[in-house]
């Protein structure tokens, strides 16, 4: 039967009785706007946060319960046998129901920690190899003036407009042909620059004066200590938000290291989590669980720099 | 600036030059060899001219592709774009020390890959179990079986409203930063003038978050006619009956499980003619608004 419950009367209530108060009250119409405001907003977050708190509830309750309730059941029925760890480890079963148990491939077994830190591994170093060269490249573009630096900049703009997707089969070609395939080269090297990463660094380096420079010059710095001592601690808003955006990217790829890479204790979370999913199809909590330690790491990294990397993700839009 | 005898700036850039001759200028020109021939694996290849442009333009899994990306890429345009616009609204206040919490909030499911978004909506979305068909039961009483990927004509839509959940706080900053950066005087001045909250949005606010708003708008665009991981791990593959089919989807299920990789790269080509003519024609249109 259709009745309406609790949340629909809290809901008619505030919308009714803003109106009611705001053409009651009209001398505190300012503060019933800011009360309205912030319920709007108040309820698009919980909307918004809800996927997360669903996941969180998920991968602590028992197969068992795992489907009876949308969020964690009612404190009366907390207990080991509705919420555990069973998802990530359960000792008392030879069969694998639980994360961090071996996995048996073809080769041998393997650890959910192996995907773990392949993950880190590779997002994490592909994101320093970036920085480096696009930070040296950018600083490059900023600072110096040099034959063939235009058409450079418009090579590179050029570059930008092409999607990534379109070099896919070619790079694959490439990448077969060369001896790469199944090797982390395949990986770290195709992006180990970008054109996108050199214009941010390019902008953020033409704010170092020159001075500095010339002063350092002077001084006998050689251009490449300029680069390292000088200009890098100068530009270290950029320098957070750049590792964010690569980390990001890098950590959450999927279809490069999907294609690439065939032997399964070389994969990443993204490729291995998508195939748990065929895998144990009916095991929600194993795979729910992998996912809430996947989106860890980054929104660490996210809640570390969160300051530099809003500034230095819309400074392009703003002054571009 | 240092003049030009010094070798260094040479040194800096060199990095970025030898890769992108490897790993961009080569694969480029072999993405236009690529499209020509009828390839099987790396191996072997035969010149076919536009064979493979004509059979991806005719085949029915291509048109079923670009009708779902299209629908998709207009749905982020007029559903999402101006809800985030709307939310940058709501927080654009001075003095409010809750924005960063909310901004916070609202940016944090991009975060996420795609590839985990779909996994954590795929079980969201089931039928009597899943948290979504549940909150709609709760709320409009209707939805509670309805199986959003396994009916072909639902997958769109669940699929949009993934994109909402993930895009809407992300293209909001950008609006917000914009609306932060509007001229207060201006709108000081419409105020004194006499305007109303409506006639300052559209003479003073929206003039001055127009660039960004462009912006924006193609940048989403070009994002979602490359969508591809979210339905991808979502659906497990395509969907029933190729429902949530992607024209990137269809690219990859060409060259990389058939294997195909000459029409995989004319496909590529048709991908990137698109998102050009998609994105130089919004240019025109917000040209043309300018001069108007």
């Amino acid at each position: 039967m259709n009745k309406l419950n609790s949340s629909h009367i809290t809901l008619i209530f505030l919308v009714f009785g803003s109106f009611i108060a705001y053409f009651l009250l009209p001398r505190h119409r300012p503060k019933i706007r800011a009360i309205q405001r912030y319920i709007i907003l108040i309820v698009i977050a919980i909307l918004i946060l809800s996927p997360f708190f669903w996941l969180i509830s998920a991968v602590f309750k028992d197969s068992d319960v795992l489907m009876q309730y949308s969020f964690l059941p009612p404190l009366s029925e907390w207990s080991s046998k509705t919420l555990n760890l069973k998802n990530f480890y359960n000792p008392s079963t030879d069969e694998l129901d639980s994360l961090f148990e071996a996995e048996k491939t073809i080769r041998g077994e393997v650890h959910f920690w192996r995907y773990l830190l392949n993950s880190l591994f590779l997002a994490s170093s592909s994101t320093m190899i970036t920085l480096f060269f696009s930070s040296l490249g950018g600083f490059a573009l900023a600072k110096y003036d040099f034959v063939g630096k235009a058409p450079i900049i418009y090579f590179m703009l050029g570059t930008m407009m092409i999607p990534g997707m379109l070099l896919l089969a070619p790079l694959y070609n490439l990448i077969y042909k060369i001896g790469w395939m199944d090797t982390y080269w395949a990986l770290l090297v195709p992006g180990a620059s970008s054109a996108f990463g050199m214009f941010l660094f390019r902008q953020a380096c033409m704010s170092v004066p020159n001075s500095l420079l010339e002063a350092a010059r002077i001084d006998g710095c050689s251009e490449f200590n300029i680069y390292l001592n000088i200009v890098m601690p100068l530009v270290r808003p950029m320098t957070g938000a750049f590792c964010l955006v690569s980390f990001l990217g890098n950590w959450n790829s999927f279809v490069a290291p999907n294609i690439y890479i065939q032997t399964q204790e070389k994969l990443t979370l993204p490729v291995i989590l998508n195939q748990f999913v065929g895998v144990y199809s009916q095991q929600y909590g194993i795979f729910l669980a992998g996912t809430l330690i996947a989106i860890i790491p980054p929104a660490i990294l996210f809640f570390a720099l969160q300051r530099e990397f809003i500034s230095g993700l819309t400074s392009g839009a703003i002054k571009g | 600036m240092k003049k030009l005898t010094s070798r260094a700036p040479w040194f800096f850039i060199s990095p970025y030059l030898i890769l992108t001759v490897f790993f961009f200028i080569y694969p480029f020109l072999d993405a236009i060899f690529l499209a020509f021939h009828q390839t099987n694996g790396p191996k072997s290849k035969i010149f076919v001219g536009w064979k493979n442009f004509a059979f991806v333009l005719s085949d029915s899994d291509f048109h079923t592709a670009f009708w779902n990306t299209t629908i998709y890429a207009l749905a982020s345009l007029c559903l999402q774009l101006p809800l985030s616009l709307g939310l940058a609204l709501l927080l654009n206040s001075k003095k409010d020390r809750l924005k960063e919490v909310f901004r916070l909030i609202l940016f944090s499911p991009h975060l996420v890959g795609q590839v985990f978004v779909g996994i954590i909506f795929s079980l969201l979305f089931m039928p009597r179990h899943g948290l979504f068909n549940r909150f709609l039961q709760k709320m409009i009483f209707w939805g509670l079986d309805q199986e959003w990927l396994s009916n072909p004509s639902l997958v769109m839509p669940a699929l949009i409203i993934v994109s909402m959940w993930m895009y809407v706080g992300f293209n909001m900053i950008y609006f917000l930063a914009a609306l932060q950066n509007v001229d207060q005087e201006l709108t000081e001045a419409a105020l004194i003038d006499g305007a109303n909250s409506w006639q300052r949005f559209w003479a003073v606010t929206v003039p001055a978050i127009k660039p960004v708003a462009i912006f924006v708008v193609i940048m989403s665009t070009i994002g979602s006619y490359q969508l591809f991981e979210m339905p991808y791990s979502m659906l497990q593959g395509y969907g029933p009956k190729d429902a949530g089919l992607t024209i990137v989807g269809y690219l990859y299920r060409t060259a990389f499980e058939t294997g195909d990789l000459g029409t995989g790269a004319a496909i590529g080509w048709i991908l990137a003619l698109i998102i050009f003519v998609f994105s130089m024609a919004q240019m025109a249109i917000a040209r043309s608004v300018e001069t108007e």
